[in-house]
């Protein structure tokens, strides 16, 4: 579990987080979400130690790591797996190379053990076969799924992914959004996810930290965003009109109903059985949720 | 400002130098790491510095011959006037000016890339000390490879001023050789190698600061390259001043 407490954060006296405060649960994927600029990333660069707050807590199982010293950061680190918003896979290594380098670094391992869990994690992505292909030769999905591989290459304790499905097709971030839920789950990581994907918040959002204006405005999950009265949050989440009729929709029936529409839509006798949605909307909701 | 600029960016290359110079994690990765560097920095510049060095030991030979009319200077003075402007400035100041446009962006323009697209936060967040890991090969197998450097340039510019003896008329090839070998002081050579193992270490150390604190896009980038490639050439004339007067007087 990661525990925030009223950090703050400035740059060049212009203050980008207000005692921000939130917790990140174990075995769950957590979101931060909000607008650009809302201070997410800067929350996020702040969890991991690329940023230091001026003032606050931020707990890793009860350690905090703006009390620790760099030997102490460092092994932290080793605990920590992050997926980048450009994969920042090494160029000048090939996907094996990605994913046995923490193992070369860190671990004690023989060679042989460190490919056998490096093919595990590249097979755990279902990237088998992509093994000797330089990230150049990689499509955008294939990056971020060598990325995950490459971050959970030492059994993290805490994976952060900044923008997981930026740059992807909606399929493919549905896929990346899988597998970083099924991983949460498999391995109870806790794992951080910053997005401003509306995909992802309905679909994996166990744990929603809302930021607005650098102050923490929501806290809350999936189930629970629909019913918010919470308008930053409600302009935020449901800011297109197809957002806006999916929650009138969940709100009127309840969001089991999708579920059968779901169902009803995937069933050819009833193509368009959504009732008072339209049957765009309709097919984007079962996909979605 | 710029004086204040100057004095953060001078402060903030010397916690980068400490930063790089600081323990490794693994010893056995980073002499992988400073075999790949000897090869990239080093051996890939062999070509550069043997074409370079023949012509520049050509155009040497032949204004020198030029320059020295008066039959009282004996014609192997081409000779040893050549070999001295080689072993003294050419082979060592001189080509450390043009390295430093090769290695200097090379060095720059990789570990700029490798900071916009996160490649280096993707390191720290890993726990480890990426200037260190990045850096610290780089300027070790820099340092390592210059002496090589600077005995081949110094052998294929006084084989560039025989192909004007040997191939023209204005100088016999026997007072050419002759002048190689006249009034030879070893210093001159160890004076060399001395100055081009502090210019290894600017253009290594000082491309690798203007790339791994590359804030931007690919623009910055370029900026960088062209940062690393200035001041580099800019501290290794100070430094040829500096180093002439402390060794040579």
């Amino acid at each position: 579990m990661i525990e925030v407490k009223d950090i703050t954060k400035s740059f060049d006296g212009r203050t980008v987080l207000h005692d921000v405060s939130a917790t990140f649960y174990t075995g769950k994927t957590n979101l931060i979400i909000g607008q650009s600029g809302s201070g997410k990333t800067v929350l996020m660069k702040s969890l991991v130690g690329l940023l230091r707050p001026e003032s606050g807590h931020i707990l890793f199982d009860g350690r905090d790591l703006l009390q620790m010293s760099g030997d102490e950061v460092k092994a932290l680190h080793r605990e920590i797996g992050m997926l980048f918003q450009g994969s920042a896979l090494f160029d000048s290594e090939t996907v094996l190379g990605n994913v046995m380098f923490p193992m070369v670094m860190f671990s004690n391992m023989s060679k042989a053990e460190m490919h056998d869990r490096a093919m595990f994690c590249i097979e755990r992505v279902n990237l088998s076969g992509a093994e000797n292909k330089y990230p150049a030769e990689l499509s955008g999905g294939m990056q971020k799924r060598a990325a995950i591989a490459r971050a959970i290459a030492l059994n993290p304790k805490y994976l952060f992914c900044d923008e997981p499905n930026s740059g992807l097709d909606p399929k493919t971030s549905i896929l990346i959004d899988e597998l970083l839920s099924d991983i949460t789950h498999e391995y109870g990581i806790t794992t951080v996810i910053n997005t401003h994907d509306m995909n992802s918040v309905l679909g994996i959002g166990e744990n929603i930290v809302f930021i607005n204006k650098g102050y923490r405005e929501w806290v809350g999950d999936k189930e629970k965003i629909f019913a918010s009265t919470n308008r930053a949050l409600n302009d935020f989440v449901f800011a297109t009109d197809l957002f806006e009729e999916v929650r009138e929709y969940i709100l009127r029936n309840g969001r089991t109903a999708v579920g059968a529409a779901r169902r009803d839509i995937g069933s050819p006798q009833h193509p368009e059985s959504l009732g008072d949605i339209d049957s765009k909307a309709a097919r984007k909701v079962s996909d979605d949720i | 400002m710029i004086i204040e600029k100057s004095i953060e960016s001078f402060g903030r290359y010397w916690q980068f130098v400490w930063r790089v110079f600081s323990r490794p994690e693994r010893l056995r990765v980073y002499a992988k790491r400073f075999v790949d560097e000897v090869t990239k920095l080093g051996i890939d510049s062999i070509p550069l510095v043997i074409v370079i060095s023949i012509f520049i030991g050509a155009v040497i030979t032949i204004q020198m011959q030029l320059n020295i009319t008066s039959p009282l200077i004996p014609a192997y003075s081409v000779g040893l006037a050549t070999r001295d402007i080689v072993l003294l400035e050419f082979s060592n100041s001189i080509l450390c000016l043009i390295l430093a446009g090769k290695v200097g962006s090379n060095i720059a323009s990789e570990i700029g890339t490798m900071r916009v697209t996160e490649q280096i936060d993707a390191l720290e967040i890993m726990g480890v000390n990426s200037a260190c890991y990045l850096v610290l090969p780089k300027i070790a197998a820099f340092i390592f490879f210059m002496p090589v450097l600077v005995i081949l340039s110094i052998a294929t510019a006084m084989v560039g001023g025989w192909f004007v003896a040997a191939f023209t008329d204005i100088i016999p090839v026997s007072r050419y050789v002759y002048g190689l070998q006249a009034l030879f002081q070893e210093w001159y050579v160890w004076y060399g190698l001395i100055k081009s193992l502090f210019f290894a270490y600017i253009i290594s150390s000082v491309a690798a600061y203007w790339g791994y604190y590359v804030k931007g896009g690919a623009l910055e980038v370029g900026k960088a390259s062209t940062n690393a490639v200035v001041s580099s050439s800019i501290l290794i004339l100070l430094f040829d001043v500096i180093l002439t007067k402390l060794l040579l007087q």
